[in-house]
């Protein structure tokens, strides 16, 4: 009895703690992006679709089309191909086509790769309805060359 | 100008008003509550439509009216075309009776406090007819819900408000609030020498106000998660948009209900400048309550919600009652 009688007060004062804690929280400042406006940074390991990477003196791409990567992929999702060209000492990459619809992302090719030429894109934004848009040609889409001086 | 004073114009001109008034609120009021329950949750709530959303209530409602209002097959057609507005015109009715200050009352009557009760207890009936014309199971497990609730919650509410009439000893809002001018201990809220439990009569009338009006945490006739939409959950397009309305009408009813009987009114904390400013930011801040209580609080069970009004509201309440007559009587 005693106690039934004492927990309507100390209910109510736990409904009162409740209204407390809620009302610091509605003056607190906002907390979430409002994402299309504003993003937040990319943290530096996240895994996007792999990309290649370019000498920044040249602008060429640095992979010498070892096939290493391709060896490497689980899921046999990358192709390259690469022709010697006169006066270099290496093979350069003339074809890096990459199926981004069986790539889980596990990164052996970015370990296997002996001059770094492959890394993880920061791109997020993925979106299509059609399952070609994921055939990547990552040497098209590498920046145009820079002129030599 | 003398046709304005003519009592017929004057009338028609205050429902004008109040229609306006219960309009713009419930427009506003759902933008309010979407962006106090985006604070509450550190998120800033509606922000496209407008510069911060403001134009949101505008987007709503043009969709509500192009939408297409569908009557399923097999529904009670009159009653559920009928249940809309039975829920919301009682509502409206009510307010012509609250004073938003000395001069500002659309009908100032003798027993206005009586009209808005009875005329506030159609509500329960309209959502039951609602949830029964709309041969849907969420909503009649609604419509059954809503009336043991409101009938459980109604006599905690009445005994309240009568301990209060013995106070004030008279039903016209006006008088009452004209009863509690001067500094904020006059108003009804702080009358302890009247009878020391008036603070907790207040705590009952607005924990009742909130079961009344099917307000989170005792919305058991909308029960999102459990009923679809409860009662409304056949009602398309504007018809589902006059329930949202009278919901946010009931709202302001029952929050200008007890700032009329309980903050005082229009009267002014240090008794200077008392004007219809001091009944809005009274009447706001009781709103605001309402959102702050809906969004701290889960949903009640159902067993809890009644023993809440059996067990704990209605012995309070009839305590105080006693209490008050007690004490009127010795002192």
């Amino acid at each position: 009895m005693k106690a039934s009688i004492l927990d309507v007060p100390r209910g109510f004062w736990s409904l009162l703690v409740g209204m407390r804690i809620t009302l610091t929280q509605f003056f607190k400042p906002v907390i979430t992006v409002p994402y299309p406006h504003k993003t937040l940074p990319i943290p530096a390991r996240y895994r996007g679709p792999i990309e290649l990477t370019t000498d920044p003196a040249t602008g060429k791409a640095l992979c010498i089309a070892c096939k290493l990567c391709e060896r490497a992929c689980p899921s046999d999702c990358i192709l390259v191909d690469g022709v010697k060209l006169e006066g270099e000492k290496k093979k350069s990459v003339t074809e890096f086509k990459f199926d981004f619809t069986k790539c889980s992302l596990c990164g052996a090719c970015v370990e296997v790769c002996p001059c770094d030429a492959i890394r993880f894109s920061k791109n997020y934004n993925l979106a299509s309805t059609s399952r070609e848009d994921y055939l990547f040609d990552l040497v098209a889409r590498l920046p145009a060359e820079k002129k030599q001086p | 100008m003398s046709f304005l004073t003519a009592e017929p114009v004057r009338l028609l001109l205050a429902l004008v008003c109040i229609m306006a008034f219960v309009g713009l609120n419930a427009a506003y009021l759902v933008l309010a509550e979407r962006k106090g329950a985006g604070r509450f949750q550190r998120r800033p709530g509606p922000n496209e439509a407008g510069y911060g959303g403001w134009l949101q209530p505008v987007a709503d409602v043009a969709k509500l009216l192009s939408k297409q209002l569908i009557v399923p097959p097999g529904t009670d057609t009159i009653l559920f075309r009928l249940a809309p507005l039975m829920v919301i015109s009682p509502a409206m009715m009510c307010l012509a009776v609250i004073p938003f200050s000395q001069t500002l009352v659309a009908r100032n009557i003798n027993v206005g406090l009586l009209m808005v009760f009875s005329f506030g207890s159609i509500n329960v009936m309209a959502i039951m007819l609602s949830g029964w014309a709309s041969r849907n199971k969420y909503a009649i497990i609604s419509a059954a819900r809503v009336v043991s609730q409101n009938v459980a919650y109604e006599i905690p509410m009445l005994l309240v408000v009568i301990t209060l009439l013995m106070v004030t000893g008279t039903m016209n809002l006006s008088e009452i609030v004209r009863q509690q001018a001067g500094w904020f201990w006059h108003w009804n809220l702080f009358k302890v020498w009247v009878n020391p439990l008036m603070p907790v009569t207040f705590v009952i009338f607005f924990i009742c106000m909130l079961a009344e009006t099917n307000r989170a945490p005792f919305d058991m006739a909308e029960a999102e998660s459990e009923l679809v939409a409860g009662a409304f959950t056949e009602y398309a397009g504007m018809g589902f948009g006059v329930f949202f309305m009278a919901e946010y009408a009931n709202i302001v009813l029952g929050c200008s209900l007890g700032t009329v009987l309980f903050l005082g009114g229009w009267q002014s904390p240090f008794g200077l400048w008392s004007g219809v400013v001091w009944f809005l930011l009274k009447l706001y801040a009781l709103i605001f309550t309402v959102i702050w209580v809906r969004w701290t609080f889960p949903r009640t069970q159902f067993y809890n919600l009644l023993n809440l009004s059996w067990k704990i509201l209605i012995p309070i309440s009839l305590f105080t009652l006693l209490l008050s007559s007690a004490m009127i009587k010795l002192f």
